[in-house]
């Protein structure tokens, strides 16, 4: 009990510091029932708390998008992936996300992540532009470091290219 | 590990205790110039004598032998007996000369020993008949203060007389420097190129599965010698530059998930964070004079070049066009900045002045260009091309002369050798179990090699010519 208080006080530390840091008013720290029951969850499907990061990747059509070779425009598939994120996005307003931005290995470091970036903010903007607010997004560029497909194939390639949301614990 | 100078000594006086008076010669100052022999064609920057052929150093390189160096009493120091440390010293000095690819050194089965008052008068003659056109003798001496007097003599075979001398006092733990000082010496006289032996490369050792590759800071001696961690792989590190002072490296880590450019300065392990607030800070590069850093910063996904003063402070911008502009490089007067930018469509090269202005393409081959490298001696940039593959290739900063080096199935991120004339970079393999190792590779593109480092590396930055 006394390490879920801890976890709480800070959680509330971390959203107020976050708000500030945008000027935007404090948030309120979520109310107790909307907490997630842990980081990873247990995977037990029933026990999904809504509003949580389990609850977002059961409820949008999928949290990554993909790119055409060395492209950063969002194409028909993300824009419908992006619009229920959005949804879900603007019914949990105070759910902050983290768009991960990812290219294949078949380019220089420095160049794919400034990629990386790219995409990331390709799918922050399309975000905003569909209502979100782009204060409760933040982005990040892995560039080529973080592959999850691992051949040197076509393939592969096109699962690497790729921005994924995720929402923050 | 640096606490000890490094001077360069008077041979004379370090040989005076056992050198046959007759064989010393008579100028008592480090490494003195010889004269010129008669009817010797001089080569450029040089007093004439035996010269390397650089071009064709391939087809020709050099023969020479080092013998195992002797000492004038069998001594234990902390880094082994001075007999057992006289064998290493001419293994370095043989492994450095053999790896820049003009010289041929005898092999070890060839080497008569020498007995440390032949130090300074060799057998010419039976060099010779071993096929030796230049020699290396010196000795190794424990000075029983934990330091050793290393001497270094580079002989000319044919014509029988001394080209070059040098002798350096140092901590005995730092003994391979003298090797690398030794080998410089006879490098730079018989080649007329720059020094490159004595000097270090940071780059990034990498370990652990391709999908979550474990990256530390590191640096070692340029040979793959002396290597040791600079950041425990806890954070995703990339791109490492050492200062032109060689005290500092800046580089890129995702601490607190921000990445972001650290300078970190190697003796004290404390760095600081020199851009804040950016999504994204990337591909840091020292000026000359090691008081700016240009580095690259994207805002809303549009990224360009920025200088700030290394110590920190205000950032200027120096490019505003859209699109991706990253991986500068200083020309070595400071005057000149070369950067890659997709602002025509693809990765091309550009060349601009210093503070920005007059930017101009460079490139117009088929395929893309990134990473250009200025290199220290001025007069090329070399540069990663991606088509039909990624190799590391080199033209002149106008972009003339084009000419690939390298064929690897992902060849990357080039750094000069201090002399201009060795290019390392690192090389990729393709599928799930795939690698970055380093490698490194001469002007001519023919004599490549892989660094021995203890793990896989990326991301080499050679530095300057060790001064201290």
């Amino acid at each position: 009990m006394a390490r879920m208080t801890t976890k709480l006080i800070l959680l509330a530390t971390l959203v107020a510091a976050a708000g500030c840091a945008h000027k935007r008013p404090p948030v309120l720290p979520p109310a107790a029932g909307d907490q997630p029951t842990g980081s990873t969850g247990n995977g037990d499907a029933g026990s999904i708390v809504p509003g949580s990061a389990e609850d977002f990747k059961r409820s949008v059509m999928s949290d990554t998008i993909h790119f055409a070779l060395d492209q950063y425009d969002i194409d028909a598939t993300s824009r419908s992936i992006l619009d229920s994120q959005a949804a879900w996005l603007m019914k949990w307003p105070d759910r902050r996300i983290t768009i991960e931005g990812h290219a294949d290995e078949r380019g220089t470091r420095e160049y794919n992540l400034a990629l990386g970036d790219r995409r990331a903010n390709a799918a922050k903007n399309y975000l905003a532009a569909r209502g979100v607010n782009a204060a409760r997004i933040n982005t990040i560029s892995y560039g080529k470091e973080r592959p999850i497909a691992l051949g040197s194939d076509e393939a592969s390639w096109a699962q690497n290219r790729r921005a994924v949301t995720v929402v923050l614990q | 590990m640096m606490t000890k100078g490094f001077p360069l000594i008077a041979l004379m006086m370090a040989l005076a205790p056992a050198a046959n008076a007759q064989t010393t010669p008579p100028v008592p100052e480090p490494a003195p110039t010889p004269a010129p022999a008669p009817g010797a064609t001089p080569a450029p920057g040089q007093s004439g004598g035996l010269v390397v052929d650089v071009e064709g150093g391939i087809s020709a390189p050099m023969g020479i032998a080092i013998p195992a160096l002797p000492t004038p009493e069998v001594a234990s120091t902390a880094a082994g007996s001075t007999d057992q440390l006289g064998k290493q010293l001419s293994d370095v000095i043989t492994a450095d000369l053999k790896n820049s690819g003009l010289f041929k050194p005898l092999p070890a089965g060839q080497l008569m020993p020498v007995p440390f008052a032949q130090a300074t008068a060799p057998d010419f003659g039976g060099w010779t008949s071993r096929g030796a056109t230049a020699l290396v003798q010196g000795y190794i001496r424990a000075n029983g203060n934990g330091t050793v007097t290393v001497g270094c003599y580079l002989y000319d075979t044919a014509a029988q007389r001394e080209l070059a001398r040098q002798g350096y006092v140092l901590s005995v733990n730092e003994w391979r420097r003298a090797a690398h000082k030794c080998a410089d010496m006879v490098y730079t006289r018989l080649t007329g190129e720059g020094p490159y032996f004595d000097s270090r490369v940071v780059y990034v050792s990498e370990t652990g599965p391709k999908g979550k590759r474990i990256k530390r800071l590191a640096v070692m001696d340029q040979d793959g010698f002396n290597g040791r961690f600079l950041t425990n792989g806890q954070t995703i590190v990339l791109t490492p530059q050492l200062s032109p002072d060689q005290r500092r490296v800046a580089y890129l880590s995702y601490l607190d998930k921000k990445p972001t450019i650290y300078v970190l300065d190697i003796a004290s392990g404390k760095q600081h964070r020199l851009v804040d607030n950016v999504s994204l800070a990337l591909a840091p590069r020292f000026s000359p004079d090691g008081r700016w850093i240009l580095y690259s910063m994207s805002q809303a996904g549009n990224t360009d070049l920025y200088k700030i003063p290394a110590d920190g402070g205000t950032s200027q911008r120096l490019t505003s066009a859209p699109g991706i502009d990253t991986g500068g490089s200083w020309s070595p007067d400071g005057s000149k900045i070369v950067f890659e930018s997709d602002r025509s469509g693809t990765q091309q090269l550009y060349v601009m002045n210093a503070d920005g202005s007059s930017q101009q393409r460079i490139s117009f081959g088929s395929g893309r260009y990134a990473t250009p490298a200025w290199s220290p001696r001025g007069d090329l940039i070399a540069f990663t091309k991606i088509g039909g593959g990624f190799h590391v290739g080199i033209m002149s900063p106008s972009g003339g002369g084009e000419k690939m080096l390298t064929d690897g199935w992902q060849d990357e991120a080039p750094s000069w050798a201090p002399n201009g004339r060795v290019i390392m970079f690192f090389r990729s393999t393709e599928g799930g179990s795939g690698v970055a190792d380093l490698w490194s590779v001469d002007l001519t593109g023919v004599n490549e090699r892989r660094l021995p480092t203890p793990f896989d590396g990326s991301d080499p930055s050679w530095g300057p010519i060790r001064k201290d």
